[in-house]
């Protein structure tokens, strides 16, 4: 196996084009620990984290751009970041312990395509767009579409994901992320839920997105769930108003999970409910906040 | 001759321990910390299959793989026939324990090795073990208790017929030995009692979860002697072990102890120690053998699985009349389980009149298990606590007031047969009684549970030598690897008799070449039966020093005694010597100052502990958070009390970690499904709380400072304590470890 | 730069840093617990920032700073943090300590003051099997408290 660490896109992509064998990484959080689980070593791996474009993080014309090799540590310590996206720098902040949040990114977390990525139901939720480059050049696609089943991704091999395009939020908006987990750290997400609310001058719900994690085979919006919140006055603790039935219902409509070591169908079903709840209350308690 | 004292200066004191500042630096050398030059690396390929038979294996492609040098398979060890170990109660049969090493006709579990291989570089051994090519025939596996005891299950060991029955077995089983222990009359007991509990529990098999991964160098020469450098419990016991396996002698291995990364037991036995050796004597160099933590998962010793059927009757005023219990442990791919532990501790706690106990060794198609903490106890504990705790609701009475009520105290005569002697189990309980977190308030959805535990403790054959340098300081030698901090507690005793400094005393563990025999650090043996041996030896040498005094003074070796470190005569006849001046003078008064000392002492003193446990129990998700822990342990007395306390602290983590979370999952066919730390869930420093620690020194009369074990006690009573506190939260009895959310939020919903 | 010192080395690609340590370096202080990013034996600092070095492959640290266990105390006197675990027995075995206190290390960088939550939070990607906890945690809360006495402050590093 050997090395390589591009520093523009057009070396990167030309490294691929030339090795089919080949990887890309930013963190390696998942890469050595498949490799070293019996997946079979690529020949060649290409770290992308000399690529500029892919360690950037800035706001313009309505839009922020998160590069996506930008370890999570950088993320959460960003201040400005943190305060348009609270729940995407949640979501990246409970990848993995403070030894992991210093390597794992957005791009890997993303790319990597299991349902129990931690920062994709917020990506989501927020309507991020994947900046793909290529031999083909560049191209932009929802993140939603990005991954498309266990492991499995869109791009083409010789392709890799620079950066994320995130709308900056609209007036009176917030988001947020909870997963569970059975310990408090090291874990992966058993269920998870982010949740993106959007109020308007009373408090109200004008606006709603609802993303869940480790409930299906990939990531999955909960598409009903803007039609039923929408103006709701969401209140501060989880109450049983009779929406939450028909989000809770709208919620299990979307789960096809999978009984694993990490809990069983049944289980994530009620707990991707639960935490639909709780994020829908924390997002909304966040936009009212902004008011 | 003889030191009086009003108190102590080192023992009950917390000084820094000697060994420290190696291993806050990163000096200290572990087991894959040792490198030769040249040396070659070795791999072991391992069954994919948890039962199966080996048809052929192939070894010309992967003998040819460059950087290859050696390839050996179960034909190259030789067959051995039943034989025990000495001190393994049974649980290490040499024949079996080399089956273990290197499968022969069949595979008895995923993970058990079929071929070790020896290479230039570490990746070239792994791609050698590879490619070879192995033939099986895939069997049907064992997978539950439930299946390996039925009458028609696929039988693991054709020649496995079942001990202590009534009447002989005429066919092969999975189950190799049933243990009972009865007294009185249990009729007359149900009759007496007034209230009755019967519950079934199951325990999952757990790790030990040592952070230190097995790792061995192994050297051997032209001439057939060899050296090893390992992190074990017991140099002694590898050497012993590794050259029965191999048909060597002993006297042609010496074992040079490496630190210990963490053992809990799980470091009493061998598993890469023989192919090391062996894989060196074909290669002419020497042999570097590290296991990946998915090895360390598969193939090394988890403690057992178990169901267990408790029911126990009292009498309305408390008093425990009569109890059965039936338990069936996992031994794994081969007989040994802890049941005999388990059927003597699981009601050793209380005097009960009537009394039958019925446990069962049953073989399956896992990894073979190997000592664990207090072997056989803790699952044991967590049904019998469990049932207690039930009584004392249905009696109305405070579950420690039950306890006492009902308590083995000096004199009372043990359910596995002798009598106790001094022991502490009332003065625990009294203490978690009075304890302020007893009565502290609780919220909702919180909960608080009690439980006791009773451990044996050990002794075991010990030499332990006390030399004095020229300067006045001196050398503890014990065989014993250092755990926790016995190495500190050993000089501390050694500190208290010589009346010097601790910090002019190094201990050393010594290797097999320098010190002689030793049983494993286990049992919680250390600072009881090598603090025998040293505090002796110490004694040694200072009736040893009073008399060269005597002899330079030229007066009756009785009108000599020993003070603050320096020989003085009882007639003031003339000017104290220092060790200083006796040690750089002991050749004019006959040689060195040394003195080594051999025991092997009965009497460890048993150890008892109650634990108190609060949680918080998320309804929704099922999430049980323990939010405070009080662990109370009688030590006898503690030598070092930070390191008695963080055995109890550390015993009682494992513990919740063991009822809360920690599990192995095997897939349908028998594959282990969460083969690392990641998703075998020990417990995090975010998940615990501080643990709370109250040492009960009820002395042991059997050491010279009233030591008893301490190292295994903790653990026993946190996954009753636990589930007890769920209970107390929810109303839910768990009877099935481990308590995860999955399952606590199905009680919660079920009725 | 390893420790402060400018070195080079030999590694092969596919080696990790950890690897890299100890195999080729001989820096043995640093740990392989799991090999998998489990276990936080194998932490170091790089660039400042806690990673685990079994998730690092060893040529991305050409031209970066890496600090291990063995670059932690000074000539003539320990770190903080090292005085606080040999006195507050931090540890029983020790193999996982030297994670232990690179963890601690980077989180005191980082927050001079946390509250035992931030502490437990900030070693959480480390495991200990033998103390439970309760007396590492005491003890990076007891350097801390050393680090912030007026007479040991130093400028941030």
């Amino acid at each position: 196996m050997k090395y390589r660490a591009p520093t523009s896109i057009d070396e990167a992509v030309e490294l691929l084009s030339a090795h089919p064998g080949a990887a890309v990484f930013a963190g390696a959080t998942d890469l050595i620990p498949q490799i070293q689980g019996g997946r079979p070593e690529p020949s060649l791996v290409v770290d992308l984290k000399r690529i500029p474009e892919t360690v950037r993080l800035e706001s313009e014309n309505g839009f922020w751009r998160v590069g996506a090799a930008i370890p999570a540590a950088a993320l959460t310590a960003h201040a400005g970041l943190s305060a348009v996206f609270p729940g995407l720098v949640e979501g990246a902040g409970l990848i993995g312990s403070d030894q992991i949040q210093g390597r794992a990114t957005l791009g890997g977390n993303l790319c990597n395509a299991s349902p129990a990525a931690d920062s994709v139901p917020p990506l989501v939720a927020l309507g991020a767009e994947a900046i793909i480059v290529g031999p083909g050049g560049e191209r932009s696609a929802p993140v939603s579409e990005v991954v498309i089943g266990p492991g499995a991704t869109s791009l083409d091999r010789a392709e890799f994901i620079t950066e994320f395009r995130i709308p900056s939020p609209s007036r009176w908006s917030s988001d947020a992320y909870q997963r569970f987990i059975p310990r408090t750290e090291m874990d992966i997400a058993v269920a998870g839920a982010a949740a993106r609310i959007r109020v308007d001058s009373d408090g109200r719900c004008e606006e709603a997105a609802v993303v869940l994690a480790a409930v299906a085979p990939t990531v999955v919006e909960v598409s009903a769930a803007s039609g039923i919140l929408e103006g709701r006055l969401i209140p501060h603790d989880s109450g049983r108003d009779a929406f939450w039935d028909e989000l809770e219902e709208a919620v299990v409509s979307c789960c096809n999970p999978i009984d694993d070591k990490r809990g069983t169908a049944e289980y994530r079903r009620k707990v991707a409910q639960v935490l639909a709840r709780r994020t829908v209350v924390t997002a909304a308690r966040r936009a009212r906040e902004t008011l | 001759m003889t030191t009086t004292r009003t108190g102590y200066k080192w023992v009950g004191t917390r000084p820094v321990r000697h060994d420290g500042l190696d291993k806050v630096t990163g000096r200290a050398r572990f087991g894959a910390d040792y490198a030769t030059a040249g040396m070659l690396h070795g791999a072991v390929l391992r069954s994919p299959h948890p039962h199966a038979r080996i048809l052929s294996i192939d070894l010309t492609e992967a003998a040819a793989m460059p950087g290859v040098k050696a390839i050996i398979t179960g034909a190259d060890l030789p067959d051995l026939s039943d034989e025990f170990a000495a001190g393994s109660e049974g649980g290490i049969n040499f024949r079996d324990l080399s089956r273990n090493i290197l499968a022969r006709d069949k595979v008895l579990y995923e993970g058990h090795p079929v071929a070790a291989v020896a290479a230039v570089t570490l990746r070239a051994a792994q791609q050698a073990a590879e490619v070879i090519e192995v033939e099986y025939e895939i069997l049907p596996a064992v997978l539950s208790l439930e299946h390996a005891m039925e009458d028609d299950a696929p039988v693991l060991h054709d020649d496995l017929f079942t001990l202590g029955l009534d009447s002989e077995p005429d066919r092969p089983s999975n189950i190799s030995r049933r243990r009972v222990i009865a007294r009185g009359d249990l009729d007359a007991g149900w009759v007496e009692a007034d209230v009755v509990v019967e519950r079934e529990y199951t325990t999952k098999a757990v790790h030990q979860g040592y952070i230190e991964p097995h790792a061995v160098v192994a050297e051997t020469g032209e001439d057939g002697r060899s050296t090893l450098w390992c992190s074990s419990q017991g140099h002694f016991a590898m050497r012993t072990y590794t050259t029965k396996v191999l048909g060597w002698e002993p006297g042609d291995m010496k074992v040079i102890p490496a630190e210990i990364g963490g053992g809990f037991g799980g470091k009493t036995t061998i598993y890469l120690e023989p192919l090391a050796a062996l894989l060196s004597r074909r290669a002419g160099r020497a042999v570097k053998m590290v296991m990946t933590r998915s090895e360390v998962f598969r193939a090394t010793g988890p403690t057992s699985g178990s169901v267990m059927r408790i029911k126990m009757g009292a009498r309305r005023d408390g008093k425990l009349v009569a109890a059965t219990a039936w338990m069936a442990y996992e031994a794994g791919a081969f007989p040994g389980s802890p049941i005999g532990p388990g059927v003597m501790t699981v009601l050793a706690c209380y005097d009960i009149p009537n009394v039958l106990i019925e446990g069962y060794d049953v073989v399956l198609n896992k990894p073979k298990v190997a000592a664990y903490r207090a072997p056989g106890a803790p699952m044991a504990a967590f049904a019998a606590e469990s049932v207690v705790d039930e009584l004392a609701e249905k009696l109305d009475m405070d579950p420690i007031e039950l306890r006492l009520r009902n308590a083995v105290t000096e004199g009372v005569r043990a359910v596995y047969g002798p009598k106790f002697r001094k022991i502490g189990f009332v003065e625990t309980l009294e203490e978690a009684r009075d304890h302020p977190h007893y009565a502290a308030p609780l919220g909702p959805w919180q909960g608080r549970g009690v439980a006791s535990g009773f451990w044996f403790n050990f002794g075991g054959e010990t030499t332990a030598t006390v030399s004095i340098n020229e300067d006045g300081t001196a050398v503890v030698m014990s065989g014993c690897p250092d755990i926790g901090g016995t190495r500190a507690a050993l000089a501390q005793m050694a500190a208290e008799e010589l009346g010097i400094d601790v910090h002019r005393i190094e201990p050393v563990v010594a290797d097999t070449h320098s010190i002689g025999y030793n049983d494993m650090t286990g049992g919680s043996r250390v600072a009881f039966a090598v603090g025998i041996a040293v505090v002796d030896a110490s004694r040694r040498l200072i009736k040893d020093m009073c008399a060269r005094a005597a002899l330079i003074w030229d007066v009756p070796a009785e009108e000599v005694e020993w003070v603050d470190g320096r020989a003085q005569s009882v007639t003031d006849a003339a000017a104290p010597l220092t060790l200083e001046e006796l040690a750089s003078g002991s050749a004019n008064t006959g040689g060195p100052l040394s003195a080594t000392v051999t025991v092997n002492p009965r009497g460890a003193g048993a150890g008892f502990s109650t634990q108190i446990c609060d949680v918080e129990v998320d309804p929704d998700t099922g999430l049980v958070t323990v939010l405070r822990y009080t662990v109370v342990q009688d030590a006898g007395r503690a030598i070092h009390p930070d390191y008695v306390e963080g055995q109890m602290q550390g015993g009682a983590v494992q513990g919740i970690g063991w009822a809360l979370n920690e599990e192995y999952i095997f897939d349908r066919n028998g594959v282990m499904e969460n083969p690392g730390f990641l998703d075998y869930r020990m417990p995090v420093a975010s998940d615990l709380p501080m643990i709370d620690t109250v040492i009960v020194e009820v002395p042991n009369p059997d050491h010279p400072y009233g030591v008893r074990g301490v190292g295994e006690t903790g653990i026993i009573p946190p996954m009753a304590a636990v589930a007890n506190a769920v209970y107390a939260a929810t109303g839910k009895r768990m009877q099935d470890l481990p308590m995860s959310p999955v399952r606590v939020l199905e009680a919660l919903s079920g009725d | 730069m390893l420790n402060g010192d400018e070195i080079d080395f030999l590694c092969n690609d596919y080696q990790t840093l950890l690897s890299a340590l100890r195999d080729e370096l001989g820096m043995i202080g640093t740990k392989e617990g799991c090999g998998t990013g489990d276990c936080g034996a194998c932490s170091v600092i790089l660039d400042g920032q806690l990673v685990c070095s079994c998730l690092v492959f060893a040529p991305e640290v050409d031209g970066r700073r890496v600090e291990t266990i063995e670059g932690l105390a000074e000539v003539d006197h320990l770190h903080p943090l090292q005085d606080s675990f040999l006195e507050g027995a931090a540890f029983q075995c020790g193999v996982c300590t030297p994670g232990f206190l690179m963890a601690a290390k980077a989180l005191l960088d980082r927050n001079p003051s946390p509250t035992e939550t931030e502490v437990r939070y900030g070693v959480a990607g480390n495991l200990c099997r033998c103390t439970g906890y309760d007396k590492i945690v005491r003890s990076i809360l007891d350097a801390a408290a050393r680090m912030n006495e007026p007479e040991n402050r130093k400028e941030a590093p």
